[in-house]
């Protein structure tokens, strides 16, 4: 039960090993499925031509799937699987902060280059100079929000509900409230957490609806908005809903329903009204798995960009994977800038991208349409 | 005051839930002295029997209106999910029982039971959530501050009503008093000429169906299904049932909405981290104070 392993075929003994460590059960395993399909796509595209060129030879990509069981204990044993017995060059994920900051650990510590496309706690590559990421930041997602719903509802208070077991949710409450109140838009009336197995949200929802706030923030995971969202309509909310780039995923749509129609959420792209890459990666993607891409399957290509990049940074291959990490670190350290299909970034000295958000409106046909961008 | 009645329906709700389940826990418990830890799984089980129910009678082949499906829902969810426990008493534990086996070890079936129903759904279903259709069209009624749906009366109705019928039964008709009477002494029961084995898949049938229809309405309260769901409230209905007095039909009522009472208050004061700290660290005070839970009695006959 603790991990499935789903290893592609052996291939030549020069193939590059690379490990992903994500979801595929438990909390969020959309979030898994999604990153793993994006992988798979990237790795036809590589290996269909013979592999990656490196120095005048090919070397073919060697994708190595597991599970974390979306739990932060699983991530970190999944990691040291990956670099010990797997002896991966680099590994793409966790997805979520609650697994990335704690698997982030463990690779810096292991000397192993990974990249998390979806993590946007800073705790996941504050310094952990082996630790990089694709995805912005929740010190700037968070103020993103805050301005979004002062200005287009007008809000004056604000109220937050939040997963208090996981980081990402509670980081990046944490993050809004205060610059909510740092901007100086009003007082944050309510401030109430929850577990991550919560099912029943009344008592909370009752405490924040009886402090009439302006919109709600909801930081959490799809599975848990539909819940919260539905609940609080229950108990007579009748106001605004914002979320964040956790929300986007179309199971959100599929679990909540009309319930969650016309509210919005920051993210990292929106996949109605793209063009270029953007929209010719989405249209394959459709084509091969008959659904909208969501905002990790994107990130996750471009995570495997930025490391392809850095291979050839590298510009050679080792068979050592040591050596080889080393040698991928340096590269992943050299990009200063990498134009993905989530936008084009450049990186700081801490490993982090600054790249825009987007915020989106959820339609009434339960599609995610783009409302604003927001760039820092 | 609107504050505090709001929660107070909260709580009567939450609590419905632990109570309808603590009622089979405590029905098993009374018959058989076996605490039947896969009871949680059999309560989602059936909230995924309700699902596939539901979508069965709603779906091109019947087409019936949401109403009708609610309706029918009912009765074949607390039917199929019967079956299950039955399966589950014939499968698991009526073996152990004829060898003369250890409570001890029937306990550990029934964990064992437990993970087999989990992990057969995720490997069957996978891990991708399921959203329960809207059945009963929701209203939401203002008292003043208050809101009330009619969602929330139905699951309220249906623990009291669960509560007055599995009381009635027990204490009222003769397979009642059968049922107390495996719990008073299982060896000289038969020798009056009662059926031991059929009164124990009675009492599997009642708790198991009572669990069905609890599935049912939590799925239709919150109706995000996932193969866990039934982990934790079945673990938490269980010592609400202890707390109420296990064996006891009225401990495993009261117990339930104590705990729900406790749960959504300690959210009402306290930051949610303490809500289980609280919540618990009141039932063990409880429990310290009358080890035998609230309605138990030591050493006599319950149910």
């Amino acid at each position: 039960m603790l991990s499935v392993l789903i290893s592609v075929p052996a291939l030549a003994a020069d193939a590059i090993k690379i490990g992903f460590n994500l979801p595929l059960t438990g909390d969020i395993p959309e979030v898994g499925e999604g990153s793993k399909n994006a992988a798979e796509m990237y790795l036809k595209d590589i290996n269909g031509k013979g592999g990656l060129e490196i120095a005048g030879k090919k070397y073919p990509l060697e994708f190595v799937y597991m599970d974390n069981e979306s739990k932060a204990e699983s991530a970190v044993n999944v990691a040291l699987k990956l670099i010990e017995q797997e002896e991966v060059v680099a590994i793409i994920g966790p997805n979520s902060s609650k697994q990335a900051v704690p698997a982030g650990g463990t690779c810096n510590d292991n000397r192993t280059p990974m990249i998390t496309p979806w993590s946007t706690n800073p705790d996941t590559t504050k310094d952990r100079p082996w630790v990089f990421r694709a995805a912005f930041l929740d010190p700037f997602q968070g103020p993103v929000v805050a301005d979004f719903a002062a200005q287009k509802f007008g809000a004056k208070t604000a109220a937050v509900i939040f997963d208090i077991s996981n980081d990402y949710s509670k980081g990046l409450a944490e993050i809004f409230k205060s610059s909510w109140e740092k901007k100086g838009l009003g007082p944050v009336v309510a401030f109430e957490s929850h577990g991550t197995k919560d099912q029943d949200f009344s008592a909370q929802l009752t405490k924040v609806i009886s402090a009439n706030p302006d919109f709600i923030f909801v930081p959490d995971n799809y599975n848990q908005v539909a819940l919260i969202v539905q609940q609080a309509h229950d108990l007579g909310y009748k106001g605004h809903f914002m979320g964040s780039d956790a929300w986007g995923t179309p199971d959100l749509i599929k679990l909540c329903g009309e319930d969650c129609y016309g509210q919005y959420f920051s993210t990292h792209y929106a996949a109605a009204g793209a063009k270029g890459a953007t929209k010719v990666f989405i249209d394959r993607y459709k084509e091969a798995y008959g659904d909208v891409p969501a905002d990790y399957a994107a990130l996750t290509w471009d995570s495997i960009g930025l490391l392809v990049q850095a291979i050839q940074n590298a510009g050679k291959v080792e068979s050592n994977p040591r050596k080889m990490r080393t040698a991928i670190r340096e590269g992943l350290a050299a990009i200063k800038s990498f134009d993905g299909i989530t936008g084009s970034s450049k990186f700081d000295e801490q490993g982090d991208p600054i790249k825009c958000a987007v915020v989106v409106k959820i339609s009434d046909k339960g599609e995610f349409v783009f409302e604003q961008s927001v760039c820092p | 005051m609107d504050f505090i009645i709001q929660n107070i329906l909260n709580a009567l709700q939450w609590g419905s839930f632990y109570a309808l389940i603590a009622l089979g826990y405590t029905l098993v418990y009374g018959v058989l002295r076996l605490i039947n830890f896969a009871h949680g799984d059999i309560f989602m089980v059936g909230a995924y029997i309700a699902f596939f129910v539901a979508g069965f009678l709603l779906g091109p082949a019947i087409g019936l209106s949401p109403l009708m499906t609610f309706a029918l829902a009912i009765p074949l969810t607390m039917f199929l999910t019967a079956c299950v426990g039955v399966f589950l008493e014939r499968v698991a534990y009526r073996p152990l029982r004829r060898k003369g086996a250890h409570r001890l070890y029937v306990v550990i079936t029934a964990l064992m039971c437990g993970l087999i129903l989990e992990y057969s759904n995720l490997a069957v279903l996978g891990a991708s959530r399921l959203k329960f259709p809207e059945l009963v069209e929701k209203t939401v009624w203002h008292f003043g501050g208050v809101t009330l749906t009619n969602l929330k009366v139905i699951v309220i109705v249906a623990a009291v009503a669960v509560f007055a019928f599995l009381n009635f039964i027990v204490t009222k008709t003769k397979i009642g008093m059968a049922m107390r009477g495996i719990s008073y002494d299982k060896f000289a029961i038969p020798l009056m000429g009662i059926p031991i084995d059929q009164i124990i898949v009675f009492t599997f049938i009642l708790g198991s169906g009572f669990a069905g229809l609890a599935g049912l309405l939590f799925a239709m309260s919150y109706p995000v299904l996932e193969p866990f769901m039934g982990m934790l409230i079945g673990w938490k209905a269980f010592i609400a049932a202890v707390v109420g007095g296990i064996g006891d039909i009225r401990g495993a009522f009261y117990g339930g909405f104590l705990l729900g009472f406790i749960e959504v208050g300690v959210v009402t004061v306290f930051p949610s981290t303490y809500r289980d700290l609280f919540a618990f660290t009141i039932l063990l005070i409880i429990l310290w104070i009358k080890p035998t839970g609230l309605f138990g009695m030591p050493q006599s006959t319950k149910i």
